[in-house]
């Protein structure tokens, strides 16, 4: 997931990624639409090779790009991000717990039993 | 060894959080509801994410709203509704996430046992994508506004519309 992220958080690439959701395009297509020099565009397509975002295939004399699905599926997985959120947040109140019971409040602490030693 | 929480979606709509507290129920509900306490616990602090305004009308059909904000992420804000508070043991609230539509109802209860209180939060949401978003919020700084673009092209790649 991080990888994907990391192909697609420049906006060059980003663009050329929106580009190839609706179907696959050639180098060409990709350059004249975009505005972008071929140089260029082969350098962020290879990174989105190496990032497993994007799928080439030779037609003819063309090279066509299409994105690949699987690691796309992957970024839908915000689970671990909103626990690690979550996770802070009571971390959190632990501590603000601890404060008051440990302060003269309407909240006497809370007794606990004595831990034997093991 | 510090206590952690169990986070599962328990259905394309819904989560379920549950973790345990070393306090009695009535500190752990007061704590999910006054504002002077709120404040102490709820932003995430260590992402430079702090509560700008915090107020709560805490009775049947009243209103919250928490605003927070830092330097590096502007203002947002959550506000909803409180549909039942039962001391110390149930709350029950609407929560939005502005500006976004659609409002999660979340279910939250505080079972005291042995001086520790067991916490369960059902977060139910009205669809998926508005699932999606409220999970969204636990970005990391400068992710969310790619993840949202990100969004919208993979909505619009698995529905077959070409994208903005």
């Amino acid at each position: 997931m991080v990888n994907t992220f990391a192909a697609l958080a420049e906006p060059t690439r980003l663009r050329i990624f929106e580009f190839l959701a609706p179907r696959p395009r050639s180098v060409g297509e990709i350059c004249e639409t975009l505005a972008l020099g071929q140089p260029q565009v082969s350098k962020h397509l290879r990174v989105l090779r190496d990032h497993g975002v994007v799928a080439v295939e030779a037609r003819a004399q063309q090279r066509i790009y299409s994105l690949r699905p699987e690691p796309l599926r992957e970024l839908h997985d915000w689970l671990e991000q909103y626990r690690a959120l979550v996770d802070e947040r009571f971390t959190q109140l632990d501590q603000v717990l601890a404060e008051l019971q440990a302060a003269p409040s309407p909240h006497p602490p809370v007794r606990r039993k004595r831990r034997s030693t093991p | 060894m510090k206590p952690t929480h169990t986070l599962d979606r328990v259905s394309d709509t819904s989560i379920r959080i549950t973790r345990q507290f070393r306090a009695q129920a009535s500190l752990v509900y007061d704590c999910w509801t006054k504002p002077e306490y709120l404040r102490r616990w709820w932003a995430p602090l260590t992402r430079g994410v702090s509560m700008l305004e915090c107020d709560a009308d805490l009775r049947p059909g009243g209103a919250y709203r928490y605003v927070l904000g830092g330097p590096a992420h502007g203002t947002f804000a959550f506000s909803g509704t409180y549909r039942e508070l039962t001391r110390p043991t149930r709350l029950v609230y609407t929560q939005r996430f502005e500006p976004m539509p659609g409002e999660a109802v979340i279910t939250v209860s505080f079972e005291e046992r042995d001086g520790a209180t067991t916490v369960v939060a059902d977060e139910v949401y009205p669809s998926k994508e508005a699932l999606e978003g409220a999970l969204a919020t636990g970005m990391e700084d400068g992710m969310r506004e790619t993840y949202a673009q990100l969004d919208e092209l993979l909505a619009a790649q698995g529905s077959g519309r070409t994208p903005r």
